[in-house]
C-alpha cells in the first residue's frame, strides 16, 4: 500500500516554495535521535539512516509478502534508465550484496532497450504543465528552499520514468536546469545516429557498474523475433508455499557448498547454464539500417500519440519477453512506482483495458506463462523514489531535454498524466486511493471462472478476449449494431435475427454462416482484428494499414487464422471435453 | 462547400458528422440511426418486455426528453406504454421552468404526467430546506447527492403510484463514463462492482430500473434533441454538480477530444471490471422503515431523512457511504463524511 500521502504542492511562480523546516529541536521520527533530512508527509521527518531503513523495507517487503521469486532463479531487471526502474537496480544490487539471513536470493541481470529510435516519438511526451506538477520543496538541507525541481515523464508500461525530480545538491556545481531526465525522450524523427551512440555510452557504464550480466537490445530488434513470442508458454507450478520452501533449502544447502569455494556471488552458482554469450559489443550495436526504417515507417504511420504508445509498449514487452526467454529468465522485474501504477490504472481504464487492469497494474503478471512479470517498486510514490536515488546517489540516465511542443491534450496517456497529477495537488490522497481500489481489483473475469489456457488471447497484449457477441446490449455490441443499423436503414432490426458468432463482429453482412476466422482469410487486416481485444482493436483502428507491423505478428495471425480454420472443418470428429491440443491457440 | 451526400440514404446532403464513426448523414437518417440504436440496446438487453407500463423519469432536461421522444417512437414495436414521472424536488427558481418544460413535453406528446413533490412524500422537506439545513449557510456542496437519494426513493414512489413495471431513465454513456472515473478516483469499490450493467433488475421488491440510452454518447443525444427540435430545459441545477463529478466531467470531455471512443471505451471497461468478492457489497436486506433495499438497518434515503429530522443529515449519508469502503481515508476526495457515530435506530 500507498501509505504515504505526496503532495505536490504548487507554489506561487517566483515564490520560493515553503519548506517545512523542522525547529532544531526536532528530531527524525524514528530514531528521535538524529537530525531529519527529509519529509516525506507533514511531521514524518526521517533522518538519513531512518529513510533509508523505511525505503528498504517496502521493497523487501514487497518482495516477501508475494513469495513469487524462488530463491536461485534468474530475474530480470528491465531498466529504462529513469529514476524508478534505476532504483530497482540499486535496491537488488544491495539486497544481493548484503550478508547474512536478510540477502536476496535470487540472480538478476539487467536489460535496456534502446528506444531512441528515428521516428517512434515523432511528438515528445512532454508536458506543458509539467512546470506545476513539481513538489514542494523538502530537502531539509541549507539553501534547500529555492530549489527548481525538474520532473521529466513518460508514461509507458514497464519502463516508467517517473515524474524525476533533480534538485541539485547544496554546493553541488550542476544546476538543477542542467539535468533532465527523459530517457528516449524526444528522439524525433531524424535523430542522428551519433546522437544515439551517445545515449548507449551513458548507458553502459552504468550497466558494467551494476557487475550483473546485462543486455542492450535495439527496439528494432522486434522485426526479428520469431511468431513464437506470442505463445503463451505453459506456466511451471506457480510456487507453493511448500515449493517455495524446497527451494530455499536447496539453496541454501547450495549456497554452503560455494561458499566454502570462497563465497557466494550473484553470479555464480553452479546450477545455472553457461551463459550466452555476453559480448556488450556485439550486444550494444547499432541495429541494421533496415529495421531502423522498418520501425521509423511503422511508428510515422500511426495516426494518433496514443496508439503509438500503445504499440511501444507493446513491442518492448515483446522484445523484453524474448530477451529474458532466451536467456533463461524466468522472472522480469518492472520499476512502476505506485503513481506510476495509479496514471497507469486510469489511463489503462480509458483505453477499454478495464478487464485486464489487475494484470496490467499488479504485483504479479502472468498472462505469459513462462515468464512472470513483477512489479517490486509499487509501494513507493515518486517522491520516495526521487529522495532517495538523491541521497544515496542512485545512477540513472540523463538525456538533454528536447523540448517539442506536444500538448497535454495529444494523448489518453498524456491526458490522464496530466490529469491525475493535478488532482494529487488538490487532494494529496488521490493516488493512494486509485492504488486502493486497484488492489481490490481480480484477474478472473467478471462472470465466471478465470479464463483456462484454451481461451483465445490477444495477439498483441496476450490477455484473454474480452469481446462480447455483435448484438448484445453493450459498448462493444453497440458500436458493431450502429454500423449493422446503418447499413439496414430505415428497416428497423428485428428480435428475430440471428445471432452471428463472437467472432466475426466487425463483418457486416457477413455475418451469417461464419465461423472462427474462417470466413475471412482473404482479408488478413481482419483476421488480425479479430484476434484482438477490445482495446488492441481500438489502437489498431489508428494504423491505417497492419502491413508494416513486424513479420512475427503477422505470421503469427496468419497461424492462428489457420489453426482456427482447420479447427472449424474437424469440429464435428472432436470428442469435446477432451485435453487435447488442438484447442489452444 | 457543398456537404457530402448522406451516406445512408444517399440522396438527401448530410447535415452532421456522427461523433464516433465520423460517418456524415443527412438528420433524418441520423435520427433513425439512433433510434434503431436505443431500440437494439432494449431488445439486445432485454430491458423492457412487452406489455410493460415504464415510467420515464421525466426532469424536462435534454436527456430524459430524448429518451421519452424516441421511447415513444418505439413503444408501438416494443408494445410497452408509457408514463412520464417527474419530480418536483422543491428547488426555488429552477423547479418552475422545468416543470414547465415537462408539462409542454406531456400535453405535445399526448403522455399522461404525474408530478411528486419532495415536500409531499418527505414529511415537508424539500430541497431547498435540505441545503438550508446541510450547509447553514448557501448551498452545500453534498446537496446533489443528497438529491440523488431522494430523487430515487421519489420516482419509485411516483412509477408505483402510477401502476408502473418498469423504470427508465434518461442516463447516457458520458454519465456511465463519468461514474466509472468517479468512483475510482474515490475509491468505490462498492459502487464499481455494482455498476457496469445497464440497470438493476429490481431486487427486493423494487421496480426494474434501466438506462436505454446508456451507448448513446452526450453529443449525439445532444444532435437527436436538435435534428428532432425537441423543446427541453437546458438551464444547471442551482446546486453545484458535487465539485468532484465536476473533474471527471472535464477530463472525460478532454479523453473524447483525443480519442472519440473514450466515453464507450470507459463504458466497456466499467462492464468488465471484476472486483475481489470481498470488495462487493454485502447482499442487501430490507429497511426496517420504508422496506426498500437497504444495507444498513436503514435505507440510504430513511437514513437521509431521519437525519435531517435530527439536525445531523450529513451523519446519515455518510454512515452509508463509508459503510462500502470502511478504510476509505479521510479527505478522499468528494468524500464528505465526517467521524460516524453510532445512533440507536428509531422505528415507528
Ligand atoms: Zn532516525
Ligand atoms: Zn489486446
Ligand atoms: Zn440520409
Amino acid at each position: 500500500m500507498c501509505q504515504v500521502g505526496e503532495d505536490y504542492g504548487e507554489p506561487a511562480p517566483g515564490e520560493p516554495p515553503p519548506v517545512p523546516r523542522p525547529s532544531r529541536e526536532q528530531k527524525c521520527v524514528k530514531c528521535k535521535e538524529a537530525q531529519p533530512v527529509v519529509v516525506i508527509r507533514a511531521g514524518d521527518a526521517f533522518c538519513r539512516d531512518c529513510f533509508k531503513a523505511f525505503y528498504v523495507h517496502k521493497f523487501r517487503a514487497m518482495l516477501g509478502k508475494n513469495r513469487l521469486i524462488f530463491p536461485g532463479e534468474k530475474v530480470l531487471l528491465a531498466w529504462s534508465g529513469g529514476p524508478s526502474s534505476s532504483s530497482m537496480v540499486w535496491q537488488v544490487l544491495e539486497g544481493l550484496s548484503q550478508d547474512s539471513a536478510k540477502r536476496l536470493r535470487f540472480v538478476a541481470g539487467v536489460i535496456f532497450v534502446d528506444e531512441r529510435t528515428p521516428g517512434v516519438f515523432t511528438v515528445a511526451l512532454r508536458s506543458a504543465t509539467r512546470e506545476k506538477l513539481l513538489p514542494k520543496g523538502k530537502w531539509l538541507t541549507p539553501h534547500s528552499s529555492a530549489r527548481k525541481h525538474r520532473p521529466a515523464e513518460r508514461g509507458l508500461e514497464g519502463f516508467p520514468v517517473e515524474v524525476a525530480l533533480h534538485p541539485a545538491l547544496p554546493g553541488s556545481s550542476l544546476s538543477p536546469d542542467s539535468f533532465c531526465l527523459g530517457f528516449s525522450e524526444g528522439a524525433a524523427c531524424g535523430q542522428s545516429l551519433e546522437e544515439r551512440s551517445k545515449t548507449l555510452a551513458e548507458v553502459k557504464p552504468i550497466l558494467q557498474a551494476t557487475g550483473f550480466p546485462w543486455h542492450v537490445v535495439a527496439l528494432e530488434e522486434v522485426f526479428s523475433l520469431p511468431p513464437s513470442v506470442l505463445w503463451c508458454s505453459a506456466q511451471e507450478p506457480v510456487g507453493s508455499e511448500r515449493a517455495y520452501k524446497a527451494a530455499v533449502d536447496s539453496f541454501l544447502q547450495q549456497q554452503h557448498v560455494l561458499g566454502a569455494r570462497g563465497g557466494p556471488g550473484p553470479t555464480q552458482g553452479e546450477e545455472q547454464p553457461p551463459q550466452p554469450p555476453l559480448d556488450p559489443r556485439s550486444l550494444a550495436r547499432l541495429p541494421a539500417a533496415a529495421q531502423t526504417e522498418a520501425l521509423s515507417q511503422l511508428f510515422c504511420s500511426v495516426r494518433t500519440l496514443t496508439a503509438k504508445e500503445e504499440l511501444l509498449q507493446t513491442l518492448r514487452t515483446h522484445l523484453i519477453l524474448h530477451m529474458a526467454r532466451a536467456h533463461g529468465y524466468s522472472k522480469v522485474m518492472t520499476g512502476d512506482s505506485c503513481t506510476r501504477l495509479a496514471i497507469k490504472l486510469m489511463t489503462n481504464l480509458a483505453l477499454g483495458r478495464g478487464a485486464f487492469l489487475a494484470w496490467d497494474t499488479g504485483f504479479s503478471d502472468e498472462r505469459h506463462g513462462d515468464v512472470v512479470v513483477v512489479r517490486p517498486m509499487r509501494d513507493h510514490t515518486l517522491k520516495e523514489v526521487a529522495f532517495y536515488n538523491r541521497l544515496f546517489s542512485v545512477p540513472s540516465v540523463f538525456t538533454p531535454a528536447v523540448d517539442t511542443k506536444a500538448p497535454e491534450k495529444a494523448s489518453i496517456h498524456r491526458l490522464m498524466e496530466a490529469f491525475i497529477l493535478r488532482l494529487q495537488t488538490q487532494f494529496p490522497s488521490t493516488v493512494s486511493t486509485v492504488y486502493r481500489t486497484s488492489e481490490k481489483l481480480v484477474k478472473a473475469p467478471r462472470d465466471g471462472p478465470a479464463a483456462g489456457d484454451s481461451s483465445p488471447r490477444c495477439l498483441l497484449c496476450m490477455c484473454a478476449l474480452d469481446i462480447d457477441a455483435a448484438d448484445s446490449a453493450t459498448a462493444f455490441g453497440a458500436q458493431t449494431s450502429s454500423r449493422l443499423s446503418q447499413m439496414q436503414l430505415p428497416i428497423p432490426l428485428t428480435e428475430t435475427r440471428t445471432p452471428p458468432g463472437p467472432c466475426c463482429s466487425p463483418g457486416v453482412g457477413r455475418a451469417q454462416g461464419c465461423g472462427q476466422g474462417a470466413c475471412r482469410r482473404e482479408d488478413p487486416q481482419a483476421c488480425i482484428e479479430e484476434q484482438l481485444c477490445y482495446s488492441c482493436r481500438v489502437n489498431m483502428k489508428d494504423l491505417p494499414s497492419l502491413d508494416p507491423l513486424p513479420p512475427y505478428i503477422l505470421a503469427e495471425a496468419q497461424l492462428r487464422t489457420q489453426r482456427a480454420w482447420v479447427l472449424q472443418e474437424i469440429r464435428d470428429c472432436l470428442i469435446e471435453d477432451s485435453d487435447n491440443e488442438v484447442g489452444q491457440s | 462547400m457543398p456537404a457530402p451526400p448522406c451516406a445512408s440514404c444517399h440522396a438527401a446532403r448530410a447535415a452532421l458528422r456522427r461523433p464516433r464513426s465520423g460517418q456524415a448523414l443527412c438528420g433524418a437518417c441520423f435520427c433513425a440511426a439512433f433510434e434503431a440504436e436505443v431500440l437494439h440496446t432494449v431488445l439486445a438487453g432485454r430491458l423492457l418486455p412487452p406489455g410493460a407500463v415504464v415510467a420515464v423519469g421525466a426532469s424536462g432536461g435534454k436527456d430524459s426528453t430524448v429518451l421519452a421522444h424516441v421511447l415513444r417512437a418505439l413503444a408501438p414495436r416494443l408494445g410497452i406504454s408509457l408514463q412520464l414521472v417527474a419530480v418536483d424536488e422543491g428547488i426555488g427558481g429552477y423547479r418552475d421552468a422545468a416543470l414547465a418544460a415537462v408539462r409542454r413535453q406531456a400535453a405535445r406528446w399526448e403522455l399522461p404526467l404525474t408530478v411528486v413533490a419532495y415536500e409531499d412524500l418527505f414529511g415537508g422537506w424539500t430541497m431547498d430546506a435540505v441545503a438550508r439545513s446541510t450547509a447553514g449557510s448557501g448551498r452545500s456542496r453534498s446537496c446533489c447527492t443528497f438529491c440523488g437519494v431522494l430523487r430515487r426513493r421519489a420516482l419509485e414512489e411516483g412509477a408505483r403510484r402510477v401502476g408502473a413495471t418498469h423504470i427508465v431513465t434518461g442516463h447516457n454513456a458520458d454519465d456511465m463514463a463519468e461514474t466509472v472515473l468517479m468512483n475510482f478516483l474515490r475509491g468505490d469499490a462498492g459502487r464499481l462492482a455494482r455498476g457496469g450493467g445497464l440497470g438493476s433488475p429490481g431486487e427486493g421488491g423494487a421496480l426494474p430500473r434501466c438506462r436505454p440510452l446508456q451507448f448513446a454518447s452526450q453529443k449525439e443525444v445532444v444532435l437527436y434533441a436538435h435534428f428532432r427540435r425537441l423543446d427541453y430545459f437546458s438551464e444547471e441545477c442551482v446546486y453545484a454538480p458535487e465539485a468532484f463529478r465536476g473533474h471527471a466531467r472535464d477530463l472525460l470531455k478532454r479523453l473524447e477530444a483525443a480519442r472519440p471512443s473514450a466515453v464507450l471505451d470507459l463504458v466497456h471497461s466499467a462492464e468488465r471490471l471484476a472486483l475481489a468478492p470481498a470488495a462487493r457489497p454485502p447482499r442487501p436486506g430490507a429497511c426496517s422503515r420504508c422496506g426498500a433495499l437497504a444495507s444498513r438497518t436503514l435505507c440510504q434515503a430513511c437514513a437521509l431523512l431521519d437525519g435531517l429530522n435530527r439536525g445531523r443529515p450529513r451523519l446519515a449519508i455518510g454512515k452509508g457511504r463509508r459503510g462500502l469502503d470502511e478504510e476509505a481515508t479521510p479527505g478522499t476526495p468528494g468524500d464528505p463524511v465526517r467521524p460516524p457515530a453510532s445512533k440507536a435506530v428509531p422505528t415507528f
